[in-house]
């Protein structure tokens, strides 16, 4: 019985942590080139969600709702970055606020269509039953979310280090003047790691559904989880969203589990330790 | 000259206001406006004058309001709770502050925003302290030194006292040395720096001061509505109180003032006839952040100066013509 607990909690966090890190990588990715914390991205994941759920309510296959969920999540994204952001250029903290206007009106909205009922996306039928194995039950469905977590962590290491792509956008990150003054469509790459960053999280955010449910105030609790991990973890930094993915997934769920009057409580800890000592985070490349 | 008058005329337009109005509605909502017209002052204490962004000034009114509130509960009297309240508040801003500057720039909003959650999770989550999301009662309102504050009126003189001795301690502060020294801060850190100023220090007293004015505003809040709740702590009440200084004109006095009165305002009137206001929110936010960045207040006087010069040279044109 107590290590079921212990497994099960343990694999919860790990999931959670790979929820986190389709969050917060495309967070980090957008802070680390553009210099601006994109406080819509809880509301990204929210918006998710609510797209899976509807999407799954009209049939259609997981993965494939998934991906479409992810995609139009992304689209609104490029619609922000194009048409509110790019009129904010150089403007970092107009940026900022305009991304939290965006965020509550994309919540009010969710509130109006969706309503305040949290809704239940079903996890696909293949992968409710759990997985037995040597006398443990384990959940499957978030063994798969930590697997395509994982996946998702390799390609996008790969996109960063193997490709051109990625490495206009390390460029970008590291020095955006001499990016631009080598020839690097700074503008165009803007636009596609916002809509890297927004897929990423409308994706997490419908794989979420099954585990969190869709419900008002998704936004603002997943948030903060992102910005500790970035805290922590260092921002601009794919490893650094990673490993604080993980940290801030196993500290906030066994928490929940263990002091559920302090969860939050727990999670300033390693942020105040962190910023106490490393105030660039764990594998920061950029100052935040 | 003018200037007195002026003020003369707004200190007796406030004090008039429940003659005015009359309507107790009204009358509340004038002390509302007082209220978060205090916390916007605070907030500009930052933004205004130290170019801080803060997104969690809301969490100084949880840990306030709920200190002022628990002790109360606990049996000690009024003032030592308000006493407790502010000193706990403006200690954990101390504290907040210490983090918060670790970072300087955008993730000063980052780390401020986070702390403000993690005050509203923990207010959230802390059932038995806190009532949870049910929010817990404040016993009464305090009789300060013996006046009754309990109907509308005598509660808005009460408020309006604060408000004023704030508003003179702030006033006061942007005016002096050290107020000066923060918008250098602002504009040249490198400089102030190399004038052999602490930039650090000049930022976490103010961070500091605006958390104890928020202190403040936060214990009247828990007096005015008798009650708190972690909606009244949420990141949204952070944002509308950073909005109404920016939306009045951050770095000027009156702005916050302007923005607190508008924004309670059209909150209280949009909130009867429809449901939608965040949305409401989030376009005032964004429409003010894209046209108008620098405020109502700088806005209008920009724009009263202009016809005013322009009325100048249209009385002065006549005048020149014949000489030409």
């Amino acid at each position: 019985m107590q290590w079921q607990f212990w497994i099960i909690q343990t694999l919860n966090s790990v999931a959670f942590g790979g929820l986190l890190f389709l969050l917060s990588s495309g967070f980090s990715l957008i802070f680390g080139l553009m210099r601006i914390p994109n406080l819509a991205h809880g509301a990204f994941f929210m918006l998710g969600a609510y797209f899976g759920f509807t999407l799954l309510q009209l049939k259609l296959h997981f993965w494939l709702a998934a991906l479409i969920g992810g995609l139009g999540v992304g689209l609104l994204g490029i619609v922000m970055e194009r048409f509110v952001l790019r009129r904010l250029a150089g403007n970092e903290q107009g940026q900022v606020l305009v991304t939290l206007g965006v965020s509550f009106i994309i919540a009010d909205i969710c509130l109006l269509v969706w309503t305040g009922d949290p809704m239940p996306l079903p996890a696909p039928s293949t992968l409710r039953p759990p997985l037995r194995f040597a006398g443990f039950a384990f959940p499957t469905y978030r063994l798969v979310v930590l697997a395509i977590a994982l996946v998702a962590a390799l390609a996008l290491y790969l996109l960063m280090e193997r490709t051109r792509l990625g490495a206009m956008i390390r460029a970008g990150v590291d020095d955006m003047e001499m990016a631009r003054g080598v020839g690097i469509p700074v503008s165009r790459l803007f636009t596609t790691v916002f809509l890297l960053g927004a897929t990423l999280a409308g994706v997490g955010g419908v794989l979420g559904g099954p585990i969190l449910n869709a419900y008002p105030g998704l936004d603002t609790d997943m948030l903060p989880l992102a910005l500790i991990v970035v805290i922590l973890g260092g921002a601009g930094s794919l490893l650094g969203a990673f490993v604080g993915s993980f940290i801030v997934g196993f500290i906030y769920n066994f928490g929940i589990a263990l002091v559920p009057d302090l969860a939050y409580f727990v999670l300033f800890l390693p942020m105040v330790l962190v910023l106490v000592f490393l105030p660039q985070g764990l594998f920061g490349r950029v100052q935040i | 000259m003018t200037r007195i008058l002026a003020l003369v005329l707004c200190a007796l337009a406030l004090l008039a206001v429940p003659w005015i109005i009359g309507n107790e509605f009204y009358v509340n909502m004038a002390s509302q406006v007082l209220i978060y017209a205090l916390f916007a002052l605070s907030i500009n204490m930052m933004l205004g004058y130290g170019g801080m962004v803060s997104l969690g000034h809301a969490g100084y009114l949880g840990i306030a309001g709920y200190a002022c509130i628990l002790a109360t509960i606990a049996g000690y009297d009024q003032l030592t709770a308000a006493i407790f309240a502010i000193a706990l508040s403006t200690a954990a801003a101390a504290f907040f502050g210490l983090l918060s500057l670790r970072a300087p720039g955008l993730g000063f909003i980052m780390i401020t925003l986070a702390l403000g959650q993690i005050v509203w999770g923990i207010a959230y989550r802390a059932n038995d302290l806190t009532g949870g999301d049910n929010g817990i009662r404040h016993p009464a309102r305090p009789m300060p030194f013996g006046f009754d504050i309990r109907d509308a009126p005598s509660f808005y003189y009460f408020t309006l006292v604060v408000f004023v001795i704030a508003l003179f301690f702030i006033w006061r502060f942007s005016r002096s040395p050290f107020g000066a020294s923060l918008t250098g801060a602002r504009d040249q850190p490198r400089r102030m720096r190399m004038l052999g100023h602490n930039v650090w220090l000049i930022r976490w007293i103010t961070f500091v001061m605006a958390g104890f004015w928020a202190s403040v505003a936060g214990v009247l809040y828990v007096y005015y509505n008798l009650f708190l709740s972690p909606h009244a702590i949420s990141l949204q009440q952070s944002a509308e109180i950073l909005l109404m200084a920016i939306l009045g004109g951050a770095s000027t006095l009156t702005g916050p003032i302007v923005g607190a009165a508008i924004i309670t305002l059209v909150k209280n009137v949009v909130s009867t006839y429809v449901e939608r206001w965040n949305t409401l929110l989030g376009i005032i936010f964004v429409v003010v952040i894209m046209f108008m960045p620098y405020g109502l207040v700088p806005g209008c006087t920009q724009a009263w100066r202009r016809w005013q010069n322009h009325r100048k040279r249209r009385k002065a044109t006549p005048a020149s013509e014949p000489a030409q």
